[in-house]
C-alpha cells in the first residue's frame, strides 16, 4: 500500500511542555484510520500541525511524498488535505448555499474570480446541488449558517470539507455534542465518505471509533502509544490500562 | 431519502438571484441622477452628498465585507485629493477625469503598501494602526509646505474642463454631474466584486478566517487586494472633493473624517453597499437642517442619534424594516417565492 500522509518525529512544544513529542505516523491510501487518547493527549495539536494552523517545533510532515512542513493552511488545502474542526467553524451569516459555492469556487480555480456572478457556473452548482442533497441541506440551503440546527450545522461542516475534495480528510470528533436525535444522520454521512478518500479520525466516541476504523493509533501524553488495527488495539492491555480502563467501568 | 430532488436550475437561480437589480434599486438611482433636473438649486450639498457616499462605500468595502475596522481611512482621502490638486496646479495632467484616474492610482499604491500593516492582529491594532498611518501622512504633509502648501493648503489650483467639454461652474452643476457619475460607475464595480466569489471570500474571512483557510482561501491576499481597490475609492472621493474645491487642505486627513465616516457607515449599516449611500444623505441633511435649526447643537443629535443606534443595534432595526422588505420582494417577480420557504434567508 502507499502512504498518503506521513509524519516523521513530528514534535511541539508550548514553551517546556511537549504537547506532540516525536511522532511519526504512517496513514495507507483509503485508510480509515482513527487517532484515539485521553483528554490532553495532544490529538488536536497534531489535526493543526498537520493542516499548518501552527508551525511544528521540529519534524516533517509528507503529503504523497511531498515536504508541506512549511506550507500554508490554504496551500495545503489546494494539495488535498482538507479538515473538519471539532468545534462548528462556520460562516455564521452566509447560507449554506453560499458556503459551498464558495468552497466549490475555491477549489476549481475562481477564488479570484472578481467579475462573474457566484454560481454562475454550472460546473459549479452542479456540485453544490450534489452535495447539498447528500448532506441533506436542501431545505435549509438559504438560512442563514447560525440559524441551523446543531445537526445541520455538522453536516455543514463535513460537507464543506467534502468541497474541496480532498485526498486527504482529517474529521476531528465529526459527532462531538451533537443530540441524539440527529447523531444517525452524522454518523451515515461519516460512513458514507468516498472509498477513496482517505481519513484520519480524531475521535472520543469508541463505538464510533470501533465501527468506522480498520486501523487505530492511540496518543497518550503527546506521544504514539500503541498502533495497529482494533481488535489488537483493544486487547492490547497497556491501552486498556491507560484508556479503554477507564471507558469499560464508566 | 425525504426531500424532492434539487433542481440545479432552481438552486442556480436562487444563488444567481441575490445579484440581480431590485426594482428599490433602479428607483434609488433614478432618483439620484433626476436630482439633476429637479434640484438645480441643491447641487453643491449634493456634490457633498456624492464624494462622502463613495468614500464611505469605499469603507463598507473593508469593514462591512471584509471585516476590517479603519479609523484612518482619511488617508487615502486625503492622498487622492492632494493628487488631484497637485496635478491640476501643476499642470501635470489636466483633464480632471484622467487625474482622478491617477489619483485612485496612487491612493491604491499607498493602500498596497499599508495593506501589510493591518493583515494581522485584533480589531484595536488595526484601529491603532489606521489611526497611525493617517497621522503620519497628515504631517508629512504639514512638513512639506514647499510642496503642499503646509497648514494654508494648496491654493491656486485651476481645473481645466471635464473631458475637455464641461467646466466647473460656480453653482456646482456640472461638478455635479461628474461626482454623481463617478460614483455610479464605481458603484456598479463594488456590486460586482461583492456578488462574486472573491466578494463572497471576503465575506467568508470577516466570518471566520481560520475556516476561509481551511477551505483554500488565500486570507492575506484577499485581504490585501480589498484594502488596495478601498483605498482606490477612498482617493477617487478625495480627488473629487479637491477637484471640485479646487483646494486641497491637511483637514482632509483629519482623524475626525475617518470618525464622521465611520458614523456615516453606522448610520446606513454597513456590508451591503447603500448603507454608507443612505447614511451620507442622512448625515449631510442632518447637517445641514439640523445646523440651521439649532447652529451651536449639530453635535448633540448626531451624538444622539450615534447612541440610539448602537443601543438599539443593527439587527433590530433590521427586523424593523422586515415587512417593508418583504413587500418589496413581492413587488419583485424574479424573487417570487413558494408560499411557507422562509422569507429570511437571503435577507442580507
Amino acid at each position: 500500500m502507499t502512504i498518503v500522509l506521513e509524519t516523521r518525529n513530528l514534535e511541539k512544544r508550548f514553551g517546556g511542555i511537549i504537547a506532540t513529542g516525536n511522532v511519526s505516523l504512517s496513514i495507507e491510501k483509503g485508510a480509515r484510520h482513527a487517532l484515539i487518547g485521553p483528554n490532553g493527549a495532544g490529538k488536536t495539536t497534531i489535526i493543526n500541525l498537520l493542516t499548518g494552523v501552527l508551525p511544528p517545533t521540529s519534524g516533517t510532515i509528507l503529503l504523497e511524498d511531498k515536504d508541506i512542513t512549511g506550507l500554508s493552511t490554504h496551500a495545503r488545502v489546494r494539495l488535498g488535505l482538507a479538515r473538519t474542526f471539532q468545534i462548528n467553524q462556520l460562516f455564521p451569516d452566509l447560507s449554506p448555499l453560499q458556503t459551498l459555492g464558495l468552497a466549490v469556487s475555491e477549489r476549481l480555480g475562481y477564488g479570484h474570480d472578481w467579475w462573474r456572478v457566484t454560481g454562475s457556473k454550472p460546473a459549479v452548482m452542479a456540485e453544490v446541488v450534489d452535495l447539498l442533497e447528500r448532506f441533506h441541506l436542501g431545505d435549509v440551503m438559504e438560512d442563514p449558517t447560525a440559524q441551523l440546527p446543531y445537526g445541520k450545522q455538522r453536516l455543514l461542516e463535513i460537507a464543506v470539507a467534502i468541497a474541496c475534495r480532498p485526498r486527504v480528510l482529517l474529521l476531528d470528533e465529526p459527532a462531538a455534542g451533537v443530540p441524539e436525535g440527529e447523531r444517525e444522520d452524522i454518523l451515515a454521512a461519516v460512513a458514507a465518505l468516498p472509498s477513496d478518500v482517505t481519513v484520519l479520525l480524531i475521535e472520543h466516541d469508541m463505538d464510533l471509533v470501533f465501527s468506522f476504523a480498520d486501523r487505530i493509533s492511540v496518543l497518550v501524553n503527546g506521544r504514539l502509544f500503541v498502533e495497529g488495527r482494533p481488535e489488537e488495539v483493544a486487547q492490547d492491555p497497556r491501552v486498556k490500562a491507560v484508556y479503554l480502563g477507564e471507558e469499560a467501568h464508566a | 431519502m425525504l426531500l424532492a430532488r434539487l433542481s440545479q436550475d432552481e438552486v442556480t437561480g436562487r444563488f444567481v438571484g441575490r445579484a440581480h437589480w431590485h426594482p428599490l434599486e433602479v428607483l434609488f438611482w433614478v432618483g439620484a441622477f433626476a436630482t439633476i433636473w429637479l434640484f438645480p438649486g441643491k447641487h453643491l450639498i449634493l456634490t457633498e452628498i456624492a464624494w462622502l457616499a463613495l468614500f464611505a462605500l469605499s469603507l463598507d468595502l473593508i469593514l462591512g465585507y471584509a471585516g476590517i475596522v479603519s479609523l484612518g481611512h482619511a488617508a487615502f482621502f486625503g492622498f487622492g485629493a492632494y493628487t488631484a490638486a497637485l496635478l491640476a496646479k501643476h499642470e501635470i495632467v489636466n483633464e480632471p477625469a484622467l487625474a482622478l484616474v491617477v489619483a485612485g492610482l496612487a491612493a491604491s499604491a499607498l493602500g498596497f503598501v499599508s495593506s501589510f500593516l493591518v493583515l494581522r492582529g485584533t480589531d484595536l491594532t488595526r484601529i491603532m494602526v489606521t489611526l497611525g498611518v493617517a497621522f503620519v501622512l497628515r504631517e508629512i504633509a504639514n512638513q512639506n509646505g514647499w510642496l503642499t502648501g503646509g497648514a494654508d493648503g494648496l491654493q491656486g489650483v485651476t481645473m481645466q474642463p471635464i473631458l475637455g467639454l464641461y467646466r466647473f461652474d460656480m453653482f456646482g452643476h456640472n461638478g455635479y454631474v461628474y461626482c454623481l457619475v463617478v460614483l455610479f460607475i464605481l458603484f456598479l464595480l463594488a456590486r460586482r466584486i461583492v456578488n462574486s466569489p472573491f466578494g463572497l471570500s471576503l465575506q467568508s474571512i470577516k466570518n471566520n478566517p481560520l475556516r476561509a483557510a481551511a477551505i483554500g482561501v488565500n486570507v492575506n491576499a484577499r485581504l490585501i487586494a480589498i484594502y488596495t481597490i478601498a483605498a482606490g475609492y477612498a482617493g477617487i472621493a478625495g480627488g473629487l472633493l479637491a477637484q471640485t474645491q479646487a483646494f486641497a487642505s491637511l483637514a482632509y486627513f483629519d482623524f475626525e473624517r475617518s470618525a464622521d465616516l465611520l458614523l456615516v457607515l453606522v448610520i446606513g449599516g454597513a456590508g451591503y453597499l447603500y448603507g454608507g449611500l443612505i447614511g451620507a444623505i442622512v448625515f449631510k441633511f442632518m447637517h445641514d437642517y439640523l445646523a440651521v435649526l439649532t447652529p451651536q447643537y449639530w453635535p448633540f443629535w448626531i451624538g444622539l442619534l450615534l447612541v440610539v443606534l448602537v443601543l438599539v443595534g443593527r439587527e433590530r432595526i433590521t427586523s424593523w424594516t422586515a415587512p417593508f422588505r418583504r413587500l418589496a420582494d413581492r413587488l419583485d417577480w424574479r424573487r417570487a417565492r413558494p408560499p411557507g420557504a422562509s422569507a429570511e434567508g437571503r435577507q442580507r
